[in-house]
């Protein structure tokens, strides 16, 4: 048994780390996408700041919260690729073009290739673009820090926050081998995770009923709960339940996206390729 | 050879050529008509939740650094107005990194149309109709409470005539920085999509040197600051003088000249990849 499943372990690490340095090439870009997430992340900061000091405890987050939820946001925005821009906009175009027929020949899992590769993305994009703002934010706002369990159970959120996010972005990128252009759906796809994510304004801002919907839709892995979890608003077993259900929503998506995939995969050989 | 002896006539010719261009991609998106449509409504959509995330900021305080959800919208109606109609006319602007890698940009340099012309027109998205759609209802929603006059309403087209303008100039602005390197075109966004997100609240939540930055540095406050202030006869908690009010076309005129010559050093800098 250990035998076949080392060397799948090792591919996708090289996998994964292809694509970690396939983004890293591009400095520049690096540097301004960290600029701009700071100058965003301080005009938030001081839209809060006005909310907060008319209501000091709305949402029951106190301000230093709140500013703090804000870089939390900013941080993870290009971490979960929030607007897309991952491994699956590969896929999407790949669809496209036909190239997929090659990606369905290999004796690789498609769905395993495009997650080590987002994966690799994703590490890149948090020590980078999430790491950085973040310093940015501490420096000019002072930000709340986690307790060890938190900080932990924030590490592992995230992780769980990119999968989710890739299973959400393969589904809607998916939707090309049926549409031949998907990006019409990936900008429906934006719109939903920028708002349902926490990333405007934190869930629990949300009037009731709205709040509850909001809470239990996956987009709220992508920033809503590792934020809370920072902030400790989840500790214990709450932090367990919270955690429970990104990977409620990761298993239960993944397994559509396989499902999806074989669906597509009968369609590509009936066309002929 | 066309005529473009005459200004007037180099205008005409241009304005030609970009409606020529535009055309040409309004009928390549209308290809894919479920991509169209679903790209139209979610810039609606997009746009729309944005709003709501303000208006929800409005459950929990009722007046917001000493304005009212519907004088906020009046803020932010106008912004948008004007942001996204530049957006729309500003086109592949914002990827001249791409076209300077791929060499596009040489293909373009021999046609006898101004590159700018070229750059704007190429990618021309009229699904972007839909987010402008979005800001003019915002604002018709803010609209019934300005006690409109004449003179009102005259500082309003002119308003929006120069807001467009000033977006337009950040736009060429910021993206003639790709010329220098190709691929940072993510720093203009904290200026354009910045600049309109910072313009969507009332001034008066920031600091005295973001507001004076956003007067005489990057004069976005004149977009719609300084012209709502007249539309709601308030005095502006800053102290600037009255005759802000009516500046805009001023700072918009400022701005295309400065705009100009970045612009033209820009085009100058640039060396083509030769491969």
């Amino acid at each position: 048994m250990s035998g076949p499943l080392h060397p799948q372990i090792s591919l996708y690490a090289a996998i994964a780390t292809r694509s970690f340095r396939r983004y890293s090439t591009y400095t520049a870009a690096t540097l301004a996408g960290i600029f701009t997430n700071s100058v965003f992340g301080i005009i938030l900061s001081f839209a809060y700041l006005a909310l907060w000091e008319q209501n000091p405890s709305a949402g029951g987050y106190e301000a230093d919260q709140a500013v703090t939820f804000v870089w939390i946001g900013q941080a993870l925005l290009m971490t979960v690729a929030l607007w897309s821009g991952g491994s699956t906009d590969d896929l999407a175009e790949r669809i496209r073009t036909g190239d997929i027929a090659v990606d369905l020949y290999r004796p690789v899992s498609v769905l395993g290739w495009y997650l080590a590769a987002d994966l690799g993305r994703g590490l890149y994009h948090f020590t980078t673009r999430g790491v950085a703002p973040a310093i940015v934010g501490a420096l000019l706002f002072g930000l709340v820090t986690p307790s060890p369990a938190g900080a932990a159970g924030f590490l592992v959120s995230v992780v769980l926050a990119v999968v989710v996010s890739f299973a959400v972005r393969f589904l809607f990128a998916a939707s090309a081998f049926w549409l031949l252009d998907a990006t019409g759906p990936r900008v429906l796809l934006s719109v939903l995770a920028t708002f349902f994510s926490g990333l405007t304004l934190p869930l629990n801002l949300f009037p009731d009923g709205l709040r509850q919907v909001a809470l239990a839709l996956p987009f709220a892995s992508y920033i809503q709960t590792p934020a809370d979890i920072w902030l400790g608003r989840h500790t214990g077993l709450d932090m367990i339940a919270a955690i429970g259900l990104q990977v409620l929503w990761a298993v239960v998506l993944l397994a559509t996206c396989a499902l999806v995939l074989r669906a597509a995969t009968r369609k590509v050989v009936v066309q002929g390729g | 050879m066309v005529d473009t002896d005459t200004p007037a006539a180099y205008v005409a010719h241009a304005v030609r050529s970009y409606w020529l261009i535009a055309l040409l991609w309004i009928r390549a998106a209308m290809a894919y008509p479920v991509s169209f449509w679903t790209m139209l409504v979610g810039g609606v959509l997009i746009t729309f939740l944005d709003f709501v995330a303000i208006w929800l900021m409005f459950t929990h305080v009722d007046t917001y650094g000493g304005f009212t959800l519907r004088e906020i919208a009046l803020l932010y109606g106008l912004t948008s107005i004007a942001f996204r109609v530049a957006d729309m006319l500003v086109g592949s602007v914002e990827k001249i990194g791409q076209k300077v890698r791929s060499g596009d940009l040489d293909a373009m340099m021999t046609k006898p149309v101004p590159v700018l012309v070229q750059l704007c027109a190429d990618r021309f998205e009229l699904r972007r109709l839909g987010q402008i759609a979005q800001g003019l209802a915002v604002f018709a929603w803010a609209a019934p409470i300005v006690e409109w006059t004449p003179q009102r309403l005259l500082v309003l087209v002119v308003a929006l005539v120069s807001g467009v303008v000033i977006y337009f100039c950040v736009f060429v602005i910021f993206s003639t920085i790709q010329f220098w390197t190709t691929d940072a075109s993510e720093f203009a966004n904290a200026f354009t999509y910045g600049g309109n997100t910072i313009m969507q609240y009332p001034m008066t939540i920031f600091p005295r040197e973001v507001v004076r930055s956003l007067t005489y540095l990057l004069p976005l406050a004149f977009v719609n600051w300084y012209p709502c202030l007249f539309l709601l006869g308030r005095t502006d908690p800053f102290g600037s003088p009255d005759w802000f009010r009516f500046a805009s076309p001023l700072a918009a005129l400022m701005l295309v000249v400065v705009t100009t010559l970045v612009w033209r050093q820009g085009l100058r800098r640039y060396r083509s990849t030769g491969s």
